[in-house]
Order: C-alpha cells, then structure tokens, then sequence
C-alpha cells in the first residue's frame, strides 16, 4: 500500500509573525520556518503504519518554493521514503495546491492520502476535501484515530459534541487533528539517510495545472486589542451584560 | 520556567562566516557534511534541546539527583530523556564510524553540544564524560577493549565516567593512592576511593564503563607511576552480556551549589576483594594518556562557559521585554515601559550579548581547528592548526568559564530582586556557571598552561602568529571608511599592543621570576581572551559590512552584528590596557606579604 502525504512549509508556530506595514500580508522575511505541524502528524501516522507493515511506501510532496526541500527532508528524516516537490514561486491557494495534488495522485495511485487538517499558516481547512472531491474519493477529517483493513479505513473524527467513527473505502483521503499522534524527534542516522533519499522536482506547468490565485487579499490586520475588562456586582449584572453588552446569550 | 530556543542563525553565521564550515566540509571524511545537512541537524537538534532537555532543567535543579542504599536516582524525567536522547543517535554525532559514530566533524558537534548545555547543563555532563572515556578506549584500549565497552558507548547504551581525583589528589594527581594488583590472568583487583565522579552512578543505563587512575604494585613515586584502568559497573561476558557486579560502589553523593541534577559521586573500589578492571595502554602512563584528552574536555567545558552564557541571555532578554517599571528617562509623565527601555538594562544585556557572540566565535573557530589538525590532507596545516588549538584551549576553557560567572550574574541584576529569588529561575545559571572555572582544571592551571607550556616554551612563536593575523583584521576594520568599523579597529588595536606587552613580560619574566610572571598568568588569560574575541567580533563585523554592501541576506541580522561588535569594542576590549598594567606591575603587591602578615 502507498501512503501519500502533502506537506506545507509554514512560519514555525513559535514565531510571533508580524502583519506588514501595508497590511498586504503578513512578514515573512528571514523568519523560522518549518513543517506544518499537522501535516507533522500526518507523515508520523503513515510511518506509523508502514513500520506496522500495513504500508509499503510513503510519498511525501510539498508544492511552493525551492526551499520545501528542507520540507521534504524533514519528512523523509521521520521516515518517508522519497519526495516530490512541486516547485513554483506562485501564491499557493487551497484550490491550486488540491489540483496539483490530484494530478501528483494520478500519476503516484496511492491507496491512500493522510494531510494536515489545515495549515497553521492561511487556517483554510479546505485542501484535503478539495481533493477529494477533484479525486472522487471519500474523505474522512479530523482524524484521531486510523485503522486500516480489507481495503477500507476506519477513521475516528472529532465533531462537536464527541466522536464518530466512518469507515470509507480507499482509496481515500483521510486529514489529521491534533490527537491523532505526537510525532517523534528524527534520529540522526535518519536525519542523514534523509539527505539521500530521492528527491523529484516537478512544476506545475509539467502537471498541466493553472496555479493561478482565484482569491485576491484584500486586507490583513492585526486582530484588535482586546479591551479592559468590567468587574460585576453579582450574577444577575453579569447575566444582564452578557445578554445585552456582549450579546452571547 | 525559561524557555530555551537555540540561537540557530548566530550559529550558522559563526560557522560559514567565521569558522570555514566550508573547508571543514572538504576535508578528508567529510564527504557527507553538506551545508543542508548541517543546519537539517542543527533544526532537529534544536527541537530536541528545547523540546525535552531544556523543560527538565528547572525541576533537576529543584529535585536533584538522590542516594539511597549505594544507588544513585537520577532526577524525574531524566531516565526517559536519556533513553530518547540515546535513541535518536545524539550520543554517535561525532564517534569514530567503525564502532557506530557518525564521525560528524567537530565543528558541528561544537555548536550541538552548545545546545545540550544551553538547554540542560547538569544532563549534558553524562555523554560528555561518556565521550572522554570513549576516547581514551579509542586512543590506548586494546581492541578486546574496544569491541567490547565503544559501540555500547557510543550507541549511549552505556556511559562512562573518568575517575582521577581523590581527597588528597586534586590538582595535584601525582598524589593518587588508589591501588591496581594483578592477578596474574591480565585483570587487576582495583582498591582505593575516588571523590568527584561526575555521573559515577545512575539509573539511566544498565552499565556503567569507568576509567580509573591507579598505581601498579612496582609503580615509581609522582607523576610517572599512574596508570590507566577500565573498571566496568556490570561484568562483560565474551558474548556481551552483562556478568556478576563489580565491586565498585557508590557511598554517597555531594550536596553542591549547582548542578543538582548531575550526581557527584564517591566511588568505593574493592571494598568486598577488589574491583577487577583491565589495563588501558602501558604500565605508568596513565597520566600522560588523561593529558591527550585533555584538550577535549577543556574545551567542553569552555562551552559550558558559552553554553550558559547564551540561556542567561536569552532569560533575562524575555524577562526585561515583559517586565515593565517606569517611565523612559526624560520622559514626564509619559506611559510606563519596559525596563529595555533604561539604559543600565540595555548595558547589562548588550555585556551579555557581545560577550556570548565572542566567546560562540571564538570557540567555534577553535572547533574547526580541531578539524583541521586532525584531518587536514596538507601535514603543515595540521601543525600549524595543532599549535594554534594548543595555544587557545586554555583560553576557551578558562576565558568562556570566568566570562559565564560575570554574564549569568548579569542575567540575575537584569531580572532584579526576581532575580535572586530562585522560583524566577535566572539564579540557576548563576549557580550552575561557579563550577565551570573549577573543575577539568581551574582557572588558575589553564593560566599556568598558558603562560608556560604554550608561551614561554615555544618562546612565544604560537602567539606571535596570532598577534598578526588579529593585527591584520585591525588594518583592514581601520581602512573601511566606516565609523562603527574604525572604533572597532581601535579598540582592537589597543587590545593587541596590551597583548604584545603582556607576552614580552613573560617570556622576560617566565624564566627568571616565575612567581612573578604567574601573578599575572589569570589576568592574561583574561585579556587573551578578551582580545581573541575583539579579533573575531571585528572579522564579523567586516563580513557583515560586506553583506550589507553587498545587498546579501537579512540586512537586521548584519546591521545587529555590527552594532554588537562596536559595543564589545568599546566595553570589554576597552579593558585589555588595565589588565596589561596588572600583569607587568601586579606582582609585588601580591607576593610581599608573609605568612604572619596575611
């Protein structure tokens, strides 16, 4: 069975990120950057059931600028097998990025796609169910759990409210939350095998997708600072500010 | 508790920029070094120092390591981390490859090892010891030796500890008693007691392998009748399984200062008949074979000096970003602020910063001369590296140590009366630093070393080379048309006339008056060190001009650097002249006094 699995270079989730002067986006220059912490897990479950011996390989792929290759490395040090990066310099949408995957796809035939639920970075939550759709296979989000067996994965979700467990048919697309595992630490051997695993570079012209951005940003800011708070009487006030003040009940 | 994050683009920058990762990276055995591999490590490195060693370094401190009943309990979550630590192949980074090693080049191993100490001191203490053991099995150990205690050792299976001091054999070695019989079948039964065993017992692996310092029956009195034993916790069987326990105990452990989480062992041999060890290399000389390794563990420990250097900083930097008292100076009635905004603050910490970015670079280009001199394809350069490795060891050790102390104390006047109480956390590294200038040698034997073996015996010609190379950066900071560039010449000037004076006082003195010249021998390997770190300050400061110049990379890094090597020049080379005046006129104040008189 091959495991694919997307892999989205983003700002480290410990950097504090800044929005520019001009609110066009947010700053990126010369910040840490470093694998999508969802798309972490990801890779460490398709390990995870390679090393069980229910996968054969795991194809890691990451599409955007040249230096997603330390992105792939990263992945290939925790134990996916070679890499595929589809390079461009283009703004990568949600829809872009599925596209590229389902023709990444076509060609690979994995049994099954695990990907980050969202990327801490945009928070779009919409890469994964896009491919599925462009697939035509079932999708199953949020994943805190995976089991694999006569050709079907038995996905438990997390929903409001509590737990669901489908099972789909692969292939299937199938994206993580963050309960699903804790990824490990990459050993150093692995660290250094890394560096020799395969590593291909595609571009999106060679795939026959139009990465074109269909979205245009129109604004970012910085979230408004939160306001001093009130301190009430008793819990008949309070009651009354949350229903007329802050108007949550 | 702190937060610990590697300081990875200082690191990279000390590396390509200053220390030549690149002609480390074409040295015979190096083949795999690429440069994205090297920061690949060093990122993962960085997760691992930060993610697991660097949260137990409080609660170690607060718990410490306990004794009960011979047995040594290592702190909570020591055992784990360790066994993770060991796991993930830390331990082989810069082993030899035919027992499991990497063979990463020193260099690297330097700016990982700054990360384990950054992040957990008292943890880092056991590889290391693990490492100079490893390495005097490698150097002198039969290969019976070899295949049976190094691939366990490198694989971090088992650790290792060196035992040489003893309560009357500190400094001094010459003074050891323990005893080694033989017994006639190549083993020895090992009686006597060591004191000071750094990670002598634990309960993180199943073996420990120690290396032992002790006399032979027909031994010749001082430093000429030490041998060299290897005495394992457990037995090896021939299939490497482990055997009966050998009779070497742990009677109790210190109650120190710092490092609580590294227990100080008292190791008993041969209590219950004799501990059976085997001999390492020839009779007598087991001094001789600790001095090989000297150079090693002194410089480890001068990257604790950096090491500790770097988490104070990045302590109190956090703390005086969010601690806000007063008002801007001028300012009336303007808004409350955070203290980075007084001036003191930004003195304490800038002390801070440009002191562990001089003592990063110099240490780092120590490290890859360690490369150099061992692997360098060209036998001069390898002399010529040797010499130069030889003549700064003891300024690493001694210089980044007795920096650490003035630096993590900084770190505690930054956090003010937070600082002192020991829940803020900034008191830890203070406590942690004060061993630093004491053990693998104090400061006072690295002077000794200085003044002595790598001065005066060569006649200065080590440093005379040196002198030029720095006097070369000062032309070059000097004629740059720049005004932070030009004060940073001077300042460097001046601090290599202080050096030059002060070495032509030893070789003058050194032979006729060597109490005097030894007066003198801290306050020089003060300014040395002082001086060596303007040198590479200045070289970063002209290669950050560059880059600006050039339009290349991130230009607040480099304008940074700059700035930071202005105010190393103007506060801590500024004080080379007053230690040169202290070493040529220091000596009679200090040696007139009697006994009665004191």
């Amino acid at each position: 069975m091959k495991i694919l699995v997307p892999v989205k270079r983003v700002v480290d989730y410990n950097v504090k990120v800044r929005v520019k002067a001009d609110g066009s986006g947010v700053d990126i220059a010369n910040v840490k950057m470093s694998m999508n912490p969802f798309d972490e897990i990801a890779v460490e479950e398709a390990v995870r059931l390679k090393e069980a011996g229910v996968a054969t390989e795991v194809v890691a792929v990451s599409c955007g600028v040249t230096a997603c290759q330390e992105t792939l490395r990263a992945a290939m040090a925790i134990g996916a097998d070679r890499g595929i990066l589809v390079e461009t310099d283009v703004e990568l949408q949600p829809l872009a990025v599925a596209k590229l995957l389902k023709a990444v796809c076509d060609k690979e035939q994995p049994d099954l796609v695990i990907a980050g639920k969202q990327a801490i970075d945009d928070d779009a939550n919409q890469t994964g169910q896009m491919l599925s759709a462009l697939m035509g296979w079932p999708q199953a989000t949020f994943a805190s759990k995976v089991a694999l067996a006569d050709g079907k994965a038995q996905v438990t979700r997390e929903i409001d409210g509590g737990l669901e467990t489908l099972s789909v048919k692969l292939p299937a697309v199938v994206t993580t939350d963050l309960r699903l595992n804790e990824p490990r630490y990459a050993t150093l051997p692995n660290i250094m095998k890394a560096k020799k695993k395969p590593l291909d570079t595609v571009k999106p012209a060679d795939l026959g997708v139009d990465v074109a951005p269909r979205l245009t940003t129109l604004k970012v800011s910085e979230p408004p600072k939160r306001s001093a708070g009130e301190r009430v009487a008793d819990v008949a006030q309070l009651v009354d500010k949350l229903k007329n003040v802050a108007k949550v009940i | 508790m702190s937060n610990y994050s590697a300081p990875i683009r200082d690191m990279q920058f000390v590396m390509r920029e200053l220390a030549g990762l690149d002609e480390v990276a074409q040295l015979p055995g190096n083949e795999e070094v690429s440069p994205d591999l090297v920061d690949a490590i060093l990122e993962e490195a960085d997760k691992f120092a930060s993610g697991v060693l660097a949260p137990l370094n409080w609660t170690g401190d607060q718990e410490g390591a306990k004794w009960n009943d011979g047995a040594v309990t290592t702190a909570p979550g020591w055992k784990d981390a360790y066994k993770q630590f060991a796991e993930s192949g830390w331990t082989a980074l810069a082993g030899d490859t035919n027992y499991g090693g990497q063979g990463l080049p020193k260099l690297l191993s330097t700016a990982v090892m700054e990360m384990w100490k950054s992040a957990n001191m008292a943890f880092s203490l056991c590889p290391m010891l693990t490492t100079g053991a490893i390495e005097a099995l490698l150097l002198r150990g039969t290969d019976e030796q070899k295949e049976m205690y190094l691939p366990k050792m490198i694989s971090g299976e088992w650790t290792g500890t060196m035992n040489l001091t003893e309560p009357q054999a500190g400094s001094d070695l010459a003074a050891v008693r323990t005893k080694a019989e033989p017994q006639g079948d190549g083993t020895y039964k090992i009686f006597g007691q060591k004191i000071f065993i750094t990670y002598g017992d634990h309960d993180m692996t199943d073996n420990i392998i120690h290396l032992v310092l002790a006399r032979l029956p027909d031994a010749p009195e001082g430093v000429k009748g030490i041998s060299l034993f290897v005495v394992p916790k457990f037995m090896v069987n021939a299939d490497g399984s482990l055997g009966a326990r050998n009779d070497v105990h742990c009677v109790s452990i210190e109650h120190k200062l710092g490092i609580h989480a590294s227990p100080t062992c008292v190791l008993a041999f041969g209590d219950k008949g004799g501990a059976i060890g085997t001999l390492v290399g020839e009779p007598n000389r087991g001094l001789e074979y600790m001095f090989i390794m000297m150079n090693e563990a002194r410089f480890a420990v001068g990257m604790e000096g950096l090491a500790l250097s770097e988490r104070a900083y990045q302590h109190a930097l956090q703390y005086a970003k969010d601690r806000v008292q007063g008002t801007d100076a001028g300012v009336r009635g303007g808004p409350k602020v955070n203290i980075l905004h007084h001036a003191d603050v930004r003195r304490l910490l800038m002390n801070m910063k440009s002191k562990t970015e001089a003592m990063r670079a110099l240490a780092y280009v120590v490290g890859a001369a360690f490369d150099k001199a061992h692997n360098h394809p060209d036998e001069s350069v390898r002399a010529q590296n040797q010499a130069f490795v030889d003549l700064m060891i003891p300024v690493v050790k001694g210089w980044c140590t007795e920096n650490s102390i003035d630096v993590t104390s900084d770190g505690v006047q930054v956090h003010g009366g937070m600082g002192f109480i020991e829940e803020t956390g900034a008191a830890q590294h203070f406590r942690d630093s004060r061993i630093t200038t004491i053990y693998e040698g104090t400061t006072a034997i690295q002077a000794n070393d200085l003044i002595g073996r790598k001065i005066a015996r060569e006649n200065g010609v080590t440093i005379a080379g040196v002198v030029k190379m720095m006097r070369a950066v000062e032309a070059e900071l000097a004629g740059a048309g720049d005004a932070a560039l030009g004060a940073i010449a001077k300042s460097l000037g001046a601090g290599v006339s202080a050096v030059e004076e002060a070495v032509a006082y030893i070789l003058a003195t050194y032979s006729q008056d060597i109490k005097a010249a030894s007066v003198g021998s801290v306050p020089f390997l003060k300014l040395l060190g002082i001086v060596a770190g303007g040198w590479q300050m200045g070289r970063a400061a002209l290669i950050a001009k560059r880059k600006l110049e050039a339009g290349e990379g991130e230009a607040s890094f480099y304008k940074t650097k700059i700035v930071t090597a202005r105010f190393y020049a103007d506060h801590v080379l500024a004080q080379a002249s007053g230690l040169a005046y202290t070493i040529v006129n220091g000596a009679a104040g200090a040696l007139e006094l009697s006994e009665e008189q004191f």
